[in-house]
């Protein structure tokens, strides 16, 4: 950037003009990110005492206790096992609409972009409202299955619908992700296998699916990472039944007022957050 | 469109999934509708009821227009703050800049469950808690982000030469802001101010730690509503502000694209 020396206002050193341009989100940047992430971390490491207090005291405490209940550590399987299963779902039923989208042209997929995004932009909690809308007792969903004679379970207040609501919360950013990914998708690759005699699913499997796998690795990350912090679909769906780290964490700061162990179990989604990135970039090395 | 022929099979899977992923935002249409006293579909009979319940409801609509202050004010000031910083971005060059970059959109990496929380901790104790100013900072802390990242993007596709053309022809560097920079950045500053509105209007998680009885936003009294009960007058509510965002968006759409502004 040479062009920085011309840019600037000869009165001014670049310097001293950057340090000024900066400083607001600079400061924002520091008193609502910086600090409070790194109090959170203090935080974890000091101990809570009786009536919602806390004790400015150094202790593993909030962790070892963490790690030997058993409570906890189903909470932590369960998440973490669950966000897996929906991030896998999501995958499988974003992966047509995204392949349908990288294929369609002109104004019809700028109009299906605009379908996939628009949920995107609605409140989280209307989406969830749509949902206990849907799965609710008298909804139709249930109605519809009791109306062809299939077994209804209930679906609401249970793990079942938040599992149903959290794939299609996530698909807009899988789509997203996976349309990202799609650009080494070729489609005259396809017709030259086609041309050559693969059937259609040989080259699926063989030509398609390969040469979107970094496309479906960044799509899973972001899912699975959006999936274990999610909070207003099973609370709103799971109605203080369906118990997940980011419910407990709200629970704990809000509830119980256990101000340390709600950020213990903060920098524990933080550190399930890097062991994913971490799998990413091990995925992403394998696949170059 | 013809290049590729998909199969029928194909074609109905897609909109299968379509169905599934628009569901929930089409049901409340119908359902804000319903002229019953409970969540049913469909319902026994139609009205405007809960449309009327809705405008009747006073901590809905003390609710909605401090969301609405909240989101101006959010919006003002995250292009105030975030236009200086942007053009410091792509303008200038210093050591460490790429790393503020990374810093300064680093709070959309965090889940807002974590950051409402670590905010919630030291608002408390500067008692920031349920307060305008307090909601007015945690806010700007995730619209800046977008607001950085999408002007930025703006301000580094431009084209320089009317820059170059209006300083070689003696204007100072100010006025080469004022008078070519920033009108030809127009379209980044509508986009950009679309999102941190729609940002801040729809924020949940961040903003129910840090409201109370004193104040409180709309989507965090939506919250509290279908926590206790799922009734249709949610439904009312979602509409409207389905309405809004579909408004907002063909704002932008009108102004960049919508594609341009997202998926980058």
């Amino acid at each position: 950037m040479n062009a920085a020396a011309e840019t600037a206002p000869r009165t001014w050193r670049s310097g001293e003009l950057a340090i000024v341009l900066l400083l607001p989100i600079a400061l924002i940047n520091a008193i609502g990110f910086i600090l409070p992430v790194l109090n959170l971390a203090r935080y974890s490491f000091n101990q809570s005492t009786a009536g919602g207090g806390i004790a400015d005291v150094f202790t593993w405490e909030n962790w070892t206790g963490l790690l030997r209940d058993p409570f906890y550590l189903e909470l932590i399987f369960n998440s973490v096992w669950i966000s897996l299963a929906i991030t896998l779902t999501t995958l499988v039923v974003s992966y047509p609409i995204a392949l349908y989208l990288h294929r369609s042209t002109g104004s019809w997929k700028t109009f299906l972009t605009v379908l996939v995004i628009s949920p995107l932009l609605t409140s989280a909690v209307v989406r969830t409202y749509g949902w206990i809308a849907l799965l609710t007792d008298n909804g139709p969903v249930l109605s519809f299955l009791r109306y062809v004679g299939l077994p209804a379970p209930s679906l609401m207040f249970n793990i079942k619908g938040v599992f149903i609501g959290l794939t299609e919360i996530l698909m807009p950013y899988m789509i997203l992700a996976l349309m990202a990914g799609f650009g080494r998708l070729d489609p005259r690759v396809e017709e030259a296998a086609r041309t050559l005699g693969a059937t259609p699913s040989r080259t699926f499997w063989k030509i398609i699916l390969p040469l979107t796998l970094p496309g479906i690795a960044l799509g899973c990350l972001l899912c699975f990472v959006l999936a274990v912090s999610s909070f207003i679909t099973p609370k709103l769906m799971g109605g203080g039944r369906v118990f997940l780290l980011a419910t407990e964490i709200y629970d704990q700061a809000i509830v119980t007022l256990n101000w340390p162990l709600a950020s213990t179990l903060s920098i524990l989604v933080l550190i399930v957050f890097g062991a994913a990135l971490w799998a990413y970039s091990v995925v992403l090395r394998r696949l170059d | 469109m013809e290049i590729h022929k998909t199969s029928w099979p194909m074609r109905v899977l897609v909109l299968v999934l379509f169905l599934y992923l628009l569901a929930p935002v089409i049901l409340v249409f119908p359902i804000s509708f319903s002229g019953d006293q409970v969540l049913q579909f469909p319902p026994s009979f139609w009205s405007t009821r809960w449309y009327t319940a809705l405008f009747q409801n006073t901590v809905m609509l003390k609710a909605f227009w401090t969301s609405l202050t909240l989101a101006v004010v959010v919006t003002i000031l995250s292009i105030v703050i975030a236009v200086p910083a942007a053009w410091t971005m792509t303008r200038t060059s210093f050591f460490g800049k790429e790393f503020l970059f990374n810093l300064f959109t680093a709070p959309l990496l965090l889940p807002t469950i974590v950051l409402g929380l670590a905010i919630l901790i030291v608002f408390a104790s500067f008692g920031l808690l349920a307060t305008m100013q307090g909601l007015v900072l945690a806010h700007l802390v995730v619209t800046l982000p977008y607001a950085l990242r999408v002007l930025a993007v703006s301000l580094g596709t431009q084209d320089r030469a009317c820059e170059e053309a209006a300083r070689t022809l003696g204007a100072k560097p100010l006025t080469v802001f004022f008078r070519v920079t920033l009108p030809m950045l127009t379209p980044g500053i509508v986009a950009a101010s679309a999102l941190c509105f729609l940002v801040s209007f729809d924020e949940v998680v961040i903003t129910l730690f840090l409201t109370g009885p004193r104040i409180s936003t709309l989507p965090v009294e939506l919250y509290n509503y279908v926590f206790n009960q799922a009734d249709p007058l949610v439904a009312a509510a979602s509409v409207l502000l389905i309405l809004l965002t579909l408004g907002v968006i063909m704002i932008v759409e009108r102004a960049m694209g919508l594609g341009k502004a997202f998926v980058k």
